[in-house]
């Protein structure tokens, strides 16, 4: 009897843990459907994508505040947002990282940060990381354009923004913008996944 | 001046072998050198240094000074470096090559022995998937090189027990 138990409780891991390795590998793929979301931003209010009014699409950004590689890429995030948002693209950024693993990602640091930087966008909270699991972002900033077709949003490109997030002046490859003018213009995205150096998501322990 | 001729030769033969030493110097096994050797590489030159033959399990650790899961892990892989012989090691650091005072420094502050490379290449998407194609790209991470050649990798964070069975498995 006590052994059937630790067996049980032996395979129950066992299964937790194939379920959390799935959730981290299994996230979306281009052409794939995106889940809605509805998650408090800094400003006070609610951002999601049913929410969004006489756009075309979102461009989801998972970032954070503490991110070397976030921070060299704000402004190019806020500009980003003032160029496409009135083409009907606006930017969502969304923070996962957990407050607890790393401080300086809580709800209070991101209003700071907001407020410092004048965010134009909407900075929102995944305090639960469902969106990031289901999205299947593995580090920041990672980018998820999003294509509207009648209700529904369609992944069209993940990655990077573009190839030098050391210097703006000397990027050579804009995916994202690329992106985003392939879709106005409605021809096909032509680069449709790109990996970068990023930070590592903090998964919060008990997920885990 | 026919008279100078044996010293002049003299002393550009000793410079010469001094030279050839300093050369040589750090192509000595790693454990041999009292501290970390640093230098700032192409992904070209990582990519020769990945490529190099050795009887050795090789292990490369991606990482940066800015990244608290890395800073955490290291001391396991030093650890490791120092009482197995048979482990050759190489933090690949990814920082800003603008600054590389700041991982310089960082080696000094935590006294690392191995030896730390700074990969100066900002267009990551041209060389992750080369790393490895199961690469994200999230920092920590890292490749492990058997002897004969193939590579096992591994994104995120590990604990000093999973990196110690790791290697374990992989000298077998």
């Amino acid at each position: 009897m006590k052994n059937t138990k630790k067996f049980i409780g032996i395979l129950q891991a066992l299964l937790l843990l194939a379920t959390v390795s799935l959730a981290q590998n299994n996230g979306y793929e281009v052409g794939d459907e995106a889940m809605d979301f509805h998650l408090q931003t800094v400003s006070g209010s609610q951002v999601s994508l049913e929410g969004l009014e006489g756009n075309q699409g979102a461009i989801v950004i998972f970032s954070c505040n503490t991110c070397p590689y976030v921070q060299a890429y704000e402004d190019r995030m806020i500009e980003l947002h003032q160029t496409y948002a009135s083409k009907g693209y606006p930017l969502i950024a969304i923070n996962s990282n957990d407050e607890k693993i790393s401080p300086g990602d809580s709800f209070e640091a991101m209003k700071t940060r907001a407020a410092e930087k004048k965010f134009p966008f909407a900075y929102a909270y995944d305090k639960s990381q469902e969106v990031i699991r289901a999205y299947g972002a593995t580090r920041t900033p990672q980018v998820y354009l999003l294509e509207k077709e009648s209700d529904r949003y369609i992944v069209r490109y993940i990655g990077a923004i573009d190839n030098n997030y050391q210097d703006a002046t000397s990027v050579s490859e804009f995916y994202l913008a690329d992106a985003l003018d392939a879709l106005l213009s409605g021809a096909k995205v032509p680069r449709e996944t790109t990996k970068a150096i990023g930070c590592s998501i903090k998964w919060s322990r008990n997920s885990q | 001046m026919r008279a100078l001729t044996p010293t002049l030769m003299k002393t550009s033969i000793t410079g010469f072998f001094f030279v050839l030493l300093l050369v040589l110097l750090p192509g000595f096994s790693n454990k041999d050198l009292p501290k970390s050797a640093f230098k700032v590489i192409s992904f070209q030159e990582f990519e020769q240094l990945a490529a190099e033959e050795s009887e050795k399990l090789r292990v490369f650790n991606f990482w940066a000074t800015w990244c608290a899961p890395c800073i955490k892990e290291m001391p396991y892989f030093e650890k490791a470096n120092q009482s197995d012989k048979e482990l050759e090691l190489y933090f690949i650091s990814i920082d800003d090559a603008r600054r590389p005072e700041r991982v310089t420094a960082f080696i000094e502050r935590k006294a690392i022995e191995s030896p730390v490379y700074l990969l100066n290449d900002v267009d990551f998407n041209s060389w992750i998937d080369k790393v490895s194609p199961d690469w994200t790209g999230a920092i920590p991470a890292t490749l492990f090189i058997q002897a004969d050649g193939s590579r096992h990798f591994h994104e995120g964070a590990m604990e000093e027990t999973e990196l110690l069975q790791r290697i374990d498995q992989l000298k077998q």
